[in-house]
């Protein structure tokens, strides 16, 4: 039985609209609406979602950088939703994130050295010289050298700067690490070498990963579950190989039918779906998906399906199963 | 996984090891590419040139004129300028060379204290405004709306008349006017600079508000008020000069550059050279410190970068 490092339940982001002369509330936007999961600890746990389906909002109100509406994380036990600032910034240390864009998340001004001394800076008690033993240290664990902790990030390339990002999110050892498309921004040469640092560093360092991507191949290549998520909600998880052996949701199997075959003589029957993701901000009644489901039925325009544990280790939105 | 896939592995998280890299890049902070760009602007190395011979003139005045700052000649009153009084005498036959030679350090040090003053407070508000965002960003921004929305050289005369009128408080007038135009312009790039992501990366290690602050935000609002900086000590000295024209900055015998053209204003077509030098002398001062400030954008703006 793994033991559940990060439980997640009922998670909710909703943004105001504001408008009108005196900035009231017209909306709102359901970023997140509803999403519950949990993970193991030493798993590589990927969501998958289009565009604007709030994978990264989720990653990002885990830890809240942004601060969820409603619902409850539990972290080690701890409901870290109900922490004060200055709690939450000491556990910090545990948690930490990779970013999608390895040239935004670097401070500009400051070199390799001052950028991944600073979590220790707050976290360790580690003195000057244990703490530039330690820089050189990390950058030798994600391949790159003692010497390049005087430069500048402008002075790398996409590759280099995400390995200084996760030196720096290893600093101080986190158990969970929460990776925000940390390849998309990568040519896919690069990619692969950042995607095999990363498996290695899980083993190495026994760490746990949230692996959000939009990358159906890159999750497949890394993760041990898979979450897919639609409209601000999850609407399936299970296992890597499940998943992609056997999608129960519509909306998985049209995702999955949709990554390309290197065989020109298979050609697998596509499910191609009608019309444009809906407006977040005017989520369509009962399942989010109906609007576009093949197999919609009646109950789907009325009830929101529960998700729920249809096989072992597989959880579905979906009526067709009730 | 075979021997051969794992050796392939590790050659792929390894890809610098054997430094295809050539080693003798070093460390280029971007405060020093910006320096060397500005050193390239001729245009600004012109009037960084002019500022610190002014500087020079102000610093080594007593040694540099062959008059008393006071001395008065009335028998040599408004004499054209000649071998002996280079720029002429005023009303009173005080040469004045002299006296702008000594009108440097006022001006420049009104320059400095006025832009100095408006500065730490309109970046402190700025920063405050933008990083903390609602209901204080409301009180501080309103506050910069009422003071902008008079005009400035208004604003001046209203403190001024308050405070009584002297160099001092001239200085502190002008040092209020410029406030808000500092702290707007810090507030728009902190708001900017709080949703960069290696802001968020800064709160995602656990750094505190201050440390985010000073370290991350502050370091990269610097620019543009560098640039605001060097504009604002033009604009300082010419509303120096406006208020000491008015009367309501320093007074007799002060050899202020303002001052000094006011007076002069009643010898204009008697003796124009009492008019002529510390005009272009304030002109020159502005052109300087707005030539650097030009210079100082394109330097500091990455997007000019070659």
């Amino acid at each position: 039985m793994p033991t559940p490092i990060l439980e997640v339940n009922g998670l909710k982001k909703y943004f105001d609209v504001r408008g009108g002369v005196f900035g009231r509330k017209v909306g709102e936007v359901k970023a997140v609406d509803d999403v519950s999961f949990t993970v193991n600890e030493g798993e590589i746990l990927g969501i998958v979602g289009e565009s604007g389906c709030g994978k990264s909002t989720t990653g990002k109100s885990i830890l809240r950088l942004i601060d969820p509406t409603d619902g409850e994380i539990k972290f080690e036990d701890q409901n870290i939703a109900d922490l004060s600032a200055e709690e939450m910034r000491k556990l910090r240390k545990d948690m930490q994130i990779i970013f999608q864009d390895p040239y935004a998340s670097l401070n500009p001004r400051h070199t390799v050295e001052k950028i991944i001394s600073e979590p220790l800076l707050v976290h360790s008690e580690l003195n000057h010289e244990e703490r530039k033993e330690r820089i050189k240290e990390l950058l030798e664990v994600v391949g790159l050298r003692a010497e390049h902790a005087s430069r500048y990030p402008h002075q790398f390339s996409g590759g280099q700067r995400q390995r200084i990002g996760i030196a720096r999110a290893l600093a101080n050892n986190p158990k969970l690490i929460i990776c925000d498309e940390p390849v998309s921004a990568l040519d896919v040469s690069v990619q692969s070498q950042i995607l095999n640092l990363m498996e290695k560093l899980r083993n190495d360092f026994n760490l746990t990963y949230i692996f959000i991507a939009h990358d159906l191949s890159v999750v497949k290549h890394i993760s041990d579950r898979v979450g897919v998520m639609y409209l601000g909600g999850m609407v399936e998880l299970t296992n890597k190989d499940e998943l992609y052996d056997n999608p129960m949701h519509p909306y998985t199997q049209a995702l999955l039918s949709a990554v390309p075959v290197a065989d020109p003589d298979n050609r697998p029957d596509r499910v191609i779906l009608e019309g444009d993701v809906p407006s977040p901000s005017s989520p369509p009644s009962g399942c989010p998906f109906h609007t576009r489901c093949p197999m919609a039925m009646d109950i789907c325009k009325e009830i929101k399906p529960e998700f729920r544990e249809v096989r072992d280790q597989h959880f579905v939105a979906c009526h067709l199963y009730d | 996984m075979t021997t051969e896939k794992k050796e392939q592995e590790k050659v792929d998280i390894h890809p610098n090891k054997e430094g295809y890299e050539p080693d003798e890049i070093t460390a280029i902070s971007p405060w020093k590419d910006a320096f060397r760009r500005l050193r390239k602007n001729r245009l600004s190395m012109t009037g960084f040139f002019i500022i610190v011979f002014f500087i020079i003139v102000g610093i080594f005045a007593p040694l540099l004129t062959s008059h008393g700052i006071d001395d008065q000649e009335l028998v040599n009153r408004l004499q054209p300028p000649s071998s002996e009084h280079w720029f002429g005498t005023d009303d009173l036959g005080r040469d004045i060379l002299t006296r702008i030679a000594y009108g440097a350090r006022i001006s420049l040090l009104v320059g400095f204290i006025a832009v100095t003053g408006a500065l730490i407070f309109g970046t402190l508000l700025g920063i405050i405004a933008g990083y903390f965002g609602k209901w204080v960003d409301m009180v501080i921004s309103r506050i910069f709306d009422i003071l902008l929305a008079f005009p400035s050289i208004l604003l001046a005369i209203a403190i001024v008349a308050i405070l009584g009128p002297s160099l001092q408080n001239a200085l502190v007038a002008i040092a209020i006017i410029n406030i808000p135009i500092f702290g707007r312009l810090v507030r728009s790039k902190v708001l900017s600079l709080r949703e960069e992501e290696f802001v968020m990366a800064a709160k995602a290690q656990g750094l505190k508000n201050g440390r985010i602050i000073f370290h991350h935000i502050l370091p990269n609002s610097l620019a543009p008020i560098i640039v605001q900086a060097t504009l604002g000590f033009g604009t300082a000295i010419l509303e120096a000069a406006a208020l000491g024209f008015l009367g309501l900055g320093a007074k007799q015998p002060t050899p202020e550059w303002g001052y000094m053209l006011s007076n002069a204003r009643d010898f204009i077509q008697l003796a124009p050279w009492t008019l002529v030098f510390p005009g272009i002398s304030i002109m020159l001062v502005v052109l300087g410190f707005n030539l650097i400030g030009d210079g100082l954008r394109d330097a500091l703006d990455p997007k000019m970068k070659n």
